[in-house]
């Protein structure tokens, strides 16, 4: 590159050579225009400068911009480096951006000046705005001078704790530009890097992943606790964050789960039981098989398949490339469809995907088959892109579709483009060798091709003939015949050789014609090409052993013209050949042999596809595309023999549960007489510490839960109330205290989950170390499962007991006690304990009285609710009948029915579960026996089953209740519920008002945290209400009924306004409506989620409008 | 990632160069020009070139090379899929993506490059999201910052990629709130040489131009949503409702986009909406060949058949072509070869036809292939797979807005075999 050495000479040169060179550069440069341009900002380097140092701001923007212009042509611009870094701290948003781009590109050879500029970046790190923070994180990194180092290290360490994720995403880029610049950094950057990964953030999740290929790829174990978080979060992160995840993820898996491939017959099988509800028999052979998929494999399998969906061609290739890499083979070939659909994009994108399905389609032909139009190829096609698709066609022939990809390949070696035509007759050749029945036609095709007028085709022919008469052992005469006469015409060497080759290897067959061509040969021998020269050699040395009467003074003459040939190679082979044949007392034993060493019969050449070795390159990288090892590229594993310790990738750490469901029985016997104040400081000490603090939990709740028994001397409570609230504990103690134990072993696991629920919420800075800490609780299967079995195994009666609570009250009656105290918070809202209130609590002492009496009633009354206070009154007509939904009918579920409904209670089993209650009924004549939730798939929602029903007996019914962590969406839970003979598949679709939990706040603070959700977070419409619903009574049943939201008191009497948390995530959801004129309402909704805000709105509005 | 971004123009001059890492040599460059030299057409290049320290991954569109050199392992679909989108987005900028665009908005260029890269990795891709920060320039705006001294660089940072829609910027008013669907399908056939279908498929996209006020929350069905064979969404649309319930439930960004691409099954019987009578021949020792087209509309429902254009690469021996179309115009580039027919709308009554004698290089042989036509057409109206849009519905704001749907057919890689 002529200009690039003009340009290295400028900078390098002084004054003199700058002028010199500008004027090459104008005159290379092509039109006039640029001359002017060029010569003009020379010469005005020294009036940029002086620009830059004005005090106009316009100036010094125009000044920045014609810098930008000259880096961008690639010109050197650094001798401006000390006016602009003076730039550096401007107001002006563009001129800083100028500046920031001139600084990244000549900071690293200026290091000094560029030091001038840290000062600012760091004030800027502190400032109050997250996208300044960012945006100097980002150039401060960008700036490659090693001294800064230390203080890119601090503030990346500082941006990684950041509490906007945008700024944390930038200190994931950050971490790779600093280890780039200083891999002695490595330590302290992985540890940064571990901590990122935990971060729950989809912004944050793509960029740390990059930053931990770069830095750390080997450090797998980092993985292990978020695996399945990255796993759930894929499809929200951003595209080009799900394409390094996706990667990231194959190689992992590559080394946790066993192979999926091995005695793959057997795991189809087990895969259609899995989803056959009623195949008893295949059950039975699961429980056979040898070969169970880890739950955490499917669920990667199952959280990526969506994303085949996806716009990003990089996407679905790496989505493809994950199921050809882990899916069992049976299921790959769901990845087919999107891949064909990307042959319809641009070229490159094209000629990457085909390469792949090349790869692909030679292992597994069945997968592309019924797609093979699609690679028939287009004439406008690019060469590159024509013999893709050949390769392919190659690929997919078998007997069956051969005769139309011949008949395609006709037209092909027509084809104007000659290149594509030769790659056709290779293709030809080869489909020749794998298949038996088409072999002479094609051979018959091949031959008349020979008379082609195009050299390159007829070339080719020959090649590819010779490697199949090679392969074909059978009598060709005629064919070789017919090349020895077309021998003069074809001038290509390699064809040349090749009939030279056939002419020596079958010379017995064509006796006659074979000396000919000799002769022929050595009148041009010096004329030849080199392989031309030695295939000569060859046949001169095979027909002097054959045929030596009529050949010898040939020989000799050929072998003379080779002794003296220029090249090294053909005087070698000369040497040896006469060696060899011609005895002489020197060439001994070796001559005996000569015909057998030279007539040998060779083994057939194998035509095989290009593509046949790049299986050793993970699909959809470079290195795969490239046929080479590139730099950086990272291995795929084989699969382990035996999977490593599952146990890994569970977040809950397993010891602790197993801890805390002994220390249940330890904490019953002791009630000790802590009050409410030991309680609060223990909840707060655990705020601070992470998971394994059970003990400390659990001993807390019963504290609370004897306290709560001993401020409320009553023990008259009911079990509805004790189910729901922070009530409950007052009235279980009561109960305990009358003889059941268990209820309190369920209050404290109430407790616990309650005081988790009270972590997650109280600090809004703690919001993600909370939430992972509820994630903790979410997230670990075999955790949960412990603890339940655990749970169950310490007291036996609990299951019983559970059930009986459940059973012989009707669980509506349950439903509303529990939301009766959320309205009460409207009016009682001075209760000491509101501080610790996050989750639907209620005042535990003022109203209890009321909330007794009727939910005494409501227990001995069933739902009539008449004779309770007038506080009460609205609470529980606020709420209506509860919904019950069909899980399942008793016609389809072979006389088991169920339903469910939302007890609106916060969930036992986690925090982030949404409780559930299922009534069971057994409405067939016989008894049903051993009722459970079957196995569910791992990519599904977290589901707490219930315990095993043993027996049900026929119109009997049960009422059991459940978990479901919903993750804050509406998708539906599905699973299967199974008897002992049956599986049926059921799903529970949750409305958007039940995944809300009730928050008590006052209105002060319902304010200020309506104004920090402003925006984009509220989501507000103008109703028009049904006339019975215009009074406030009204309004709030309407609202409860909807969503599970707490009243907030308000003095305003036009305005109404009711509180909630998300149950999964804690986000704070705001409902307020404001009453206006003629039974019309403003109806907004303040929350982060801006999805489920206006799904409510949609609810809330259609209810509002109902009389 | 991506370490270093040249843009190449048809010449081969480099007119733009950016680097995210420390900075390439122009030199690397080379490798590629070496490249495309060997290459006998602009697209052969091959996309992915290794070279000793780099890999260089190109991509062509409107004759300028897109060239990223990078420095180690990575999907090259990762860097193909974000130049293109590059490209795409330049192109909404300016209107066109040509040098002389680039080359005069360059200081927006490399404020777009800046933002849509960090460190290598794609940062800000989405037009919503860029729009806010670097405003796109127009006439009126360059004129009054050239006066005012003002800036393209948005004031206000950006909002959108923090919240849950990062497709969507905030704060959008409208005085008319409009949406428009586009529904366009392509057939991709081919059609051999006594007129039946070798391959034909269906491909169609949803694109949408909404000018929607807020937060709209809109939902599309569809009559016939399980022609959809297969499709690939806009990162709005939510999957989980698709999957359910087939309907399109989604936050629309601002602006146009595609909202959905699709794939009709090659399985289904494609109608193929022109018929094309050819008679292309070359005697043997004559100097001369004949040429004879005719086209004819078949399987279009009544709607007229437009913009059809006739392209065909004649043999490299054709010297020139007399012929003589019954309607439109014809040109024959006698350097590339290159046949083009502008037809225009076909009259079903009196059948377009070009015919005439097409001169052989004196003592040349008879071409072994007959060439292949190309043909473009558009039909309104009319999405020839048959899909229809049922209705579209918006939640989440009060106003009412101005709803369109538009149907048309085009011709995609349409090739006849003669």
């Amino acid at each position: 590159m002529s200009t690039t050495a003009l340009y290295n000479d400028q900078q390098g040169g002084a004054e003199a050579a700058v002028e010199a060179g500008q004027e090459t550069t104008a005159t290379i440069s092509s039109g006039g225009a640029a001359f002017g341009l060029f010569s003009t900002d020379f010469k005005k380097n020294e009036d940029l400068k002086e620009m830059l140092e004005s005090n106009k701001e316009s100036l010094k923007l125009e000044a920045m911009k014609r810098i930008v212009q000259l880096i961008s042509k690639g010109k050197n611009a650094s001798d401006l480096f000390p006016a602009v870094v003076k730039n550096v701290a401007s107001k002006n948003i563009e001129l800083k951006k100028l500046v920031y781009v001139y600084l990244v590109r000549y900071a690293e050879e200026q290091q000094d000046l560029a030091l001038l500029s840290i000062s600012t970046f760091q004030r800027a790190l502190k400032d109050p705005n997250q996208f300044i923070r960012a945006s100097a994180l980002r150039v401060l990194s960008s700036i490659r001078v090693p001294i800064i180092v230390p203080i890119m290290m601090l503030a990346i360490k500082e941006a990684a704790s950041d509490l906007s994720p945008y700024v944390r995403k930038t200190s994931a880029h950050a971490i790779q530009k600093l280890y780039s610049l200083d891999a002695d950094q490595k330590e302290h950057l992985i540890e940064v890097i571990e901590k990122l990964l935990k971060d729950k953030s989809t912004l944050v999740a793509g960029s740390v992943v990059v930053a931990f290929e770069e830095v750390c790829p080997d450090r797998i174990d980092l993985i292990h606790r978020n695996y399945r978080k990255l796993c759930n979060l894929l499809v929200d992160v951003e595209e080009w964050g799900q394409v390094v995840i996706i990667n990231m993820l194959t190689r992992y898996a590559r080394t946790q789960f066993t192979s999926p491939w091995k005695e793959d017959g057997i795991f189809d099988e087990s895969e259609k039981a899995f989803y056959d509800s009623d195949s008893e028999e295949k059950q039975g052979q699961r429980e056979a098989k040898p070969y169970i998929m880890d739950p955490d494999h499917r669920l990667l399998l199952r959280n990526t398949k969506p994303l085949l969906q996806s716009r990003n061609t990089a996407v679905v290739m790496a989505v493809a490339q994950l199921y050809w890499h882990l899916a069992p083979k049976h299921e790959v070939s769901i990845v087919t469809k999107s891949l064909v659909r990307l042959l319809r994009s641009h070229r490159e994108v094209q000629y990457v995907v085909l390469q792949n399905i090349a790869t692909m389609s030679i292992q597994r032909k069945g997968m592309f088959e019924p797609y093979m139009k699609s690679f028939y190829v287009r004439s406008t096609d690019a060469t590159h892109i024509k013999t893709l698709k050949l390769e392919i066609l190659t690929n997919l022939a078998n007997e069956a579709n051969i005769s139309t990809i011949l008949r395609g390949f006709q037209t092909y070696v027509k084809s104007q483009d000659k290149a594509f035509a030769a790659a056709t007759i290779q293709a030809i050749g080869r489909c020749a060798t794998n298949i038996s029945e088409v072999t002479d036609t094609c051979l018959n095709g091949l031959v008349l091709l020979l008379s082609n007028r195009d050299e390159t085709v007829v070339a080719e022919s020959v090649v590819v003939i010779k490697k199949l008469l090679q392969t074909q052992p059978t009598q060709h005469c005629d064919i070789i015949k017919h090349m020895a006469k077309l021998f003069d015409n074809i001038t290509v060497p390699m064809a040349r050789a090749s009939i030279l080759w056939l002419m020596g290897e079958y010379c017995e067959r064509v006796p006659k014609i074979a000396p000919d061509v000799l002769r022929k040969m050595a009148k041009t021998f010096t004329s030849e090409e080199d392989i031309v020269k030695l295939q000569t050699v060859n046949l001169a040395a095979k027909l002097y052993l054959t045929n030596s009467k009529q050949t010898k003074l040939l020989t000799q003459y050929i072998l003379n013209l080779g002794k003296y040939d220029q090249n090294y190679d053909i005087r070698d082979r000369t040497r040896f050949i006469r060696q060899l044949i011609v005895p002489s007392e020197k060439s001994g034993a070796l001559n005996k042999y000569a015909r057998r060493i030279l007539l040998a019969s060779k083994p057939a050449p194998v035509l095989e596809s290009a593509f046949k070795d790049r299986d050793r390159f993970q699909l959809g990288t470079l290195s795969h595309s490239l046929n080479i090892k590139t730099t950086g590229y990272q291995e795929l594993s084989d699969w382990p023999a035996t999977a490593p310790d599952p146990s890994v990738r569970n977040v809950e750490v397993i010891e602790p549960v197993q801890e805390w469901a002994p220390s249940l029985g330890k904490a019953k016997k002791p009630k000790s007489d802590k009050f409410y104040s030991d309680d609060e400081e223990d909840e707060k000490e655990e705020e601070g510490s992470g998971s394994g603090s059970e003990d400390d939990s659990s001993s807390s709740s019963s504290s609370s839960s004897s306290s709560g028994g001993s401020s409320e001397e009553s023990g008259s409570a009911s079990e509805e109330e004790s189910s729901g609230d922070s009530e409950k504990t007052s009235s279980d103690s009561g109960k305990s205290s009358s003889g059941s134990e268990v209820s309190s072993s369920e209050s404290e696991s109430k407790q616990k989950k309650k005081k988790l629920t009270k972590k997650a919420t109280p600090r809004k800075s703690k919001q993600t170390a909370a939430d992972s800490d509820s994630d903790e609780n979410g997230n670990g299967p075999v955790g949960k499962t412990s603890s339940s079995s655990a749970e169950s195994s310490s007291d036996s009666e609990s299951d019983s007991e559970e059930d009986s609570d459940s059973d012989s009250p009707a669980p509506q009656k349950k439903t509303v006690a529990k939301t009766k105290p959320k309205v009460e918070v409207k009016s009682k809202k001075e209760v000491s304990l509101l501080d610790l209130d996050d989750f639907s609590p209620a005042p535990p002492s003022a109203p209890k009285s009321s909330v007794f009496s009727s939910s005494l009633l409501s227990d001995l009354e069933g739902l009539s609710l008449s004779n309770v206070s007038s506080a009460m009154q609205v609470t529980s007509s606020s709420f209506g009948p509860v919904k019950t939904y069909e899980l399942l009918h008793h016609m389809t579920g072979k006389g088991l029915s169920a339903k469910y409904h939302f007890p609106r209670q916060p969930c036992l089993y986690q925090p982030s579960m949404v409780a559930v209650q299922v009534i069971l009924t057994n409405s067939s004549d016989h008894s049903l026996e051993e009722i459970h939730i079957g196995d569910r798939s791992p990519g599904s929602l977290n589901v707490h089953c219930f315990n095993t029903v043993e027996r049900l007996e026929p119109g009997a019914s049960v009422s059991v209740s459940m978990g479901i962590d919903f993750s804050d969406s509406t998708q539906a839970a599905n699973f299967q519920l199974c008897t002992k003979e049956d599986q049926f598949s059921v799903s529970i679709q949750p409305a958007v008002g039940e995944l809300l939990m009730p928050s008590t706040m006052k209105e002060p603070d319902f304010c200020s945290e309506q104004k920090k959700l402003m925006g984009m977070n509220e989501t507000s419409a103008t109703i028009t209400m049904a006339t019975a619903n215009t009074s406030k009574q009204n309004i709030s049943k309407q609202v409860l009924s909807v969503a599970n939201v707490g009243v907030v008191s308000s003095d305003q009497n036009n305005l109404q306004r009711f509180s909630g948390r998300t149950v999964s995530s804690g986000a704070l959801v705001l409902v307020t409506l404001e009453l206006r004129e003629s039974s019309t309402a403003l109806l907004t909704i303040n929350t982060e989620k801006t999805v489920m805000a206006s799904m409510l709105l949609r609810d809330l509005k259609q209810a509002l409008s109902q009389a | 990632m991506i370490h270093s971004l040249f843009l190449i123009n048809a010449s081969g001059d480099i007119f733009l160069e950016k680097h995210w890492k420390s900075v390439v040599s122009r030199s690397v460059c080379d490798y590629f020009f070496e490249a495309q030299e060997r290459a006998t057409e602009p697209e052969n290049v091959p996309p992915v070139i290794p070279t000793p320290h780099h890999y260089l991954i190109s991509v062509l569109r409107h004759r300028i090379y897109f060239v990223a050199v990078i420095q180690s392992e990575v999907p090259p679909l990762f860097v193909i899929e974000f130049l293109h989108r590059v490209v795409d987005t330049f192109q909404d900028y300016f209107g066109v993506c040509t040098e002389a665009a680039i080359k005069d908005n360059v200081v927006v260029v490399y404020e777009l490059l800046e933002e849509m890269l960090d460190n290598g990795f794609p940062l800000a891709t989405e037009s919503n999201i860029l729009k806010e920060l670097i405003k796109p320039p127009t006439i009126l705006r360059t004129m009054v910052n050239t006066i005012t001294g003002s800036t393209n660089v948005g004031e206000q940072l950006p909002t959108g990629q923090l919240s849950v829609v990062p497709w969507r910027r905030t704060g959008v008013k409208y005085t008319n709130n409009e949406a428009y669907f586009d529904v366009v399908e392509e057939i991709d056939a081919i059609i051999d040489k006594s007129g039946s279908t070798i391959t034909a498929e269906i491909q169609g996209v949803i694109d949408a131009c909404v000018k929607l006020t807020g937060m709209p929350d809109l939902t599309l069905s569809f009559m016939n949503p399980r022609l959809l064979d297969d499709v690939s969404f806009h990162p709005c649309v939510r999957f989980k409702r698709w999957e359910a319930e087939r309907i399109l439930s989604f936050i629309p960004p601002d602006g146009n986009f595609r909202l959905l691409s699709y794939h009709v099954s090659s399985q289904n019987l494609v109608a193929i909406p022109v018929y094309v009578k050819h008679n292309i021949t070359f005697r043997e020792g004559s100097s001369q060949g004949r040429f004879d087209l005719t086209l004819g509309p078949k399987q279009t429902m009544g709607k007229a058949v437009e913009s059809v254009l006739v392209s065909s690469q004649l043999p490299r021996g054709v010297l020139n072509a007399n012929l003589n179309p019954s309607q439109g115009t014809y040109t024959f580039d006698p350097v590339t070869k290159l046949l083009t027919w502008d037809v225009g709308k076909i009259n079903p009554q009196k059948l377009p036809s070009l015919k005439g004698t097409m001169n052989l290089q004196a003592g040349a042989s008879k071409p072994d292939e007959n060439p292949t036509i190309n043909i473009q057409f558009k039909i309104q109206q009319m999405a020839i797979s048959g899909l229809k849009v049922n209705r579209l519905d918006m939640y989440g704001e009060k106003y009412k807005p101005f709803k369109g749907i538009k149907y048309m057919t085009k011709a995609g890689k349409f090739q006849v075999r003669t």
